[in-house]
This record gives structure tokens, sequence and C-alpha cells, in this order.
């Protein structure tokens, strides 16, 4: 194992969280009831896929700059595990609204025409499908500097995506999803209690960790197959 | 009279009517079984840092093998 006080510190942070997340006092929210309780889980996986892209999105940049293959290898795999933590926050979201955002009085599925218009998911949709795209883009490109470079430079505007697709156009308009055009999901002050706070950074940071862990082996593995095609 | 009795149990229904309690599910934590659900959370989450160190520790064997 390499330089692993890092795996410890997030190991160590996701078993606070799963303890202390599960027994600290909640805010009383006559909607929310137990379930706010997702805020260390389901909203962790989309900080850990945010920070994940912009480590990615610094590696392709590094990589325009100096030409050096190991960025390209590194900016694909963080790419690729922050798509596997949006994936896992699209799914845990899609099981917290199935049982807050329902109209008690239709059933699920006819809850459905006014969940899907919901802002936040029709954003974070767009932003997995650019990303998405980015996987597809690269796979197509058979010469390896031109793939490089040519995906370094879609990593760029896959990142630039972000910013209108979840940061900004779902925030200016009405949703059920705390953070609409009131303000921030989950860092604004009314929609957190104090206490939670104490949970809440910790699991960022310990989920985040986790997600550079696997990107590390992914990318030491590809390091690894690439020096036995070459041999 | 009236009015001020009525006014002032308005103030009292209001004032107690903020301080009503929201209802929640606490039964797990009353009688304990929620300390069940975190040990089976802890050991889906043992087992998977098991399987990522087993993969870093493999991966780090072949990279001094070279």
């Amino acid at each position: 194992m390499r330089k692993s006080w890092w795996k410890i510190l997030g190991v160590l942070l996701l078993v606070y969280t799963f303890i202390a997340g599960l027994l600290i006092e909640v805010p009383r929210n006559p909607q929310l009831q137990e379930t706010i309780r997702n805020l260390f889980f389901h909203v962790c996986m989309w900080f850990g896929m945010m920070i994940l892209f912009i480590v990615s999105f610094v590696r392709a940049i590094m990589y325009l700059r100096t030409n050096k293959h190991i960025h390209d290898i590194a900016s694909r795999q963080y790419a690729g595990v922050g798509i596997l933590f949006g994936v896992l926050g699209y799914m845990t979201g899609a099981i917290w609204m199935s049982y807050t955002w329902i109209d008690s009085n239709k059933s699920v599925f006819n809850s459905f025409d006014t969940i899907a218009r919901e802002p936040k998911l029709i954003g974070a949709a767009i932003a997995l499908l650019v990303y998405a795209a980015y996987l597809v883009l690269r796979d197509s490109i058979q010469d390896m500097d031109k793939r490089a470079r040519i995906s370094a430079v879609y990593n760029i505007f896959a990142f630039a995506m972000l910013f209108p697709s979840i940061w900004i156009i779902p925030r200016l308009l009405d949703s059920l999803h705390p953070g609409g055009s009131e303000g921030n999901p989950a860092l604004d002050p009314g929609s957190a209690s104090a206490k939670m706070r104490l949970v809440f950074y910790p699991a960022i940071a310990g989920w985040t960790l986790i997600g550079v862990w696997i990107a590390t082996l992914k990318i030491r593995m590809k390091i690894l197959y690439e020096q036995k095609l070459s041999q | 009279m009236k009015k001020l009795i009525a006014v002032f149990a308005l103030l009292l229904f209001m004032f107690f009517g903020n301080a009503q309690e929201v209802t929640m599910d606490d039964a797990m934590k009353d009688n304990g079984k929620i300390y069940v659900v975190i040990a089976v959370m802890l050991t889906i989450l043992a087992g998977l840092v098991l399987y990522l160190v087993r993969l870093d520790r493999k991966i780090s064997k072949l990279e001094k093998n070279k």
C-alpha cells in the first residue's frame, strides 16, 4: 500500500459518518422526518462527484500544458469515478424522492408528472450525460495522442457545462428540491442544523477520499496495463 | 371582557401551537434496534474497505515485480 495515511483517514471519517449519522439529533421536520439523515449519504455523493470532476479537469489542463501521458490517464479515471458517484447520487435521490416528494393523494407513478419537471433532476441528468459522452468520445479514437488531446479539450467543455446545468439554472427555478430559488442546497443554514454539519462535512471528506482512493487504484492499474502492452 | 379572553386564548393557542412537537418515528432509537442497522452498515463498509486494501496490496506487488 502506498501513502496510506489519507486512506485511513477516509475510512475513519466514513465509520464516524455511519455511526454519528444515524445517532445524532436531527431537526424535527414534518416532511422529511428521519430521512433527513440521507444528507450524509445522498448529498455527499454529489459533493464527491464535483470534487472528482474538478480534479479530472485540472489533470486535463495539465495534460494539455505538458503532454505527459500520465495526466491523460489520471483525468480519465477521475472522471470515471466522478460519474460513478453521480449515478449513485441520482439513484439515492430517486429513492429519497419517492418517499418525500410524492403527492400523498396520488400513487408514485402518477406523481411522476410533477417530479419529472424538476430542474435539479434535468440539470443533473444533462451534466451526467455530457460526461458519459466524454467516455464514448474517448473510446472512439484509436490514435493515443489524438485521443488524449481531444478528450482533454472535451473534458474542459464538460466541466464548463457543470456551471449552467448544476450550479446556476436549477438554483434560479422553483423546485421541490432544497436550494431552488431560495439559495444553496445543503450549505444553506436553514436546511441543516449546526449539529448535522458536524457529521456532514466529515462525511463529504470521507466519501471523497474513498473516491480518490478508487481512482488512484484504477490509475495504477491502467499504467501497469499499458506497460505490459508496450513490452 | 369576552374580547380580551378571546384575544388571550388566541395568543395562548399561537404560543402552544408553535411549541407543538412534530411526530417522528422514534421507535428504532427508543428500543435500541438502530444499533443493529449501524452494525450492518459498518460490516458492509468494512467489507468494501477490505476489498480495496487487498486490491491496493496486489497492485503494489505487481508494481514491485517489474
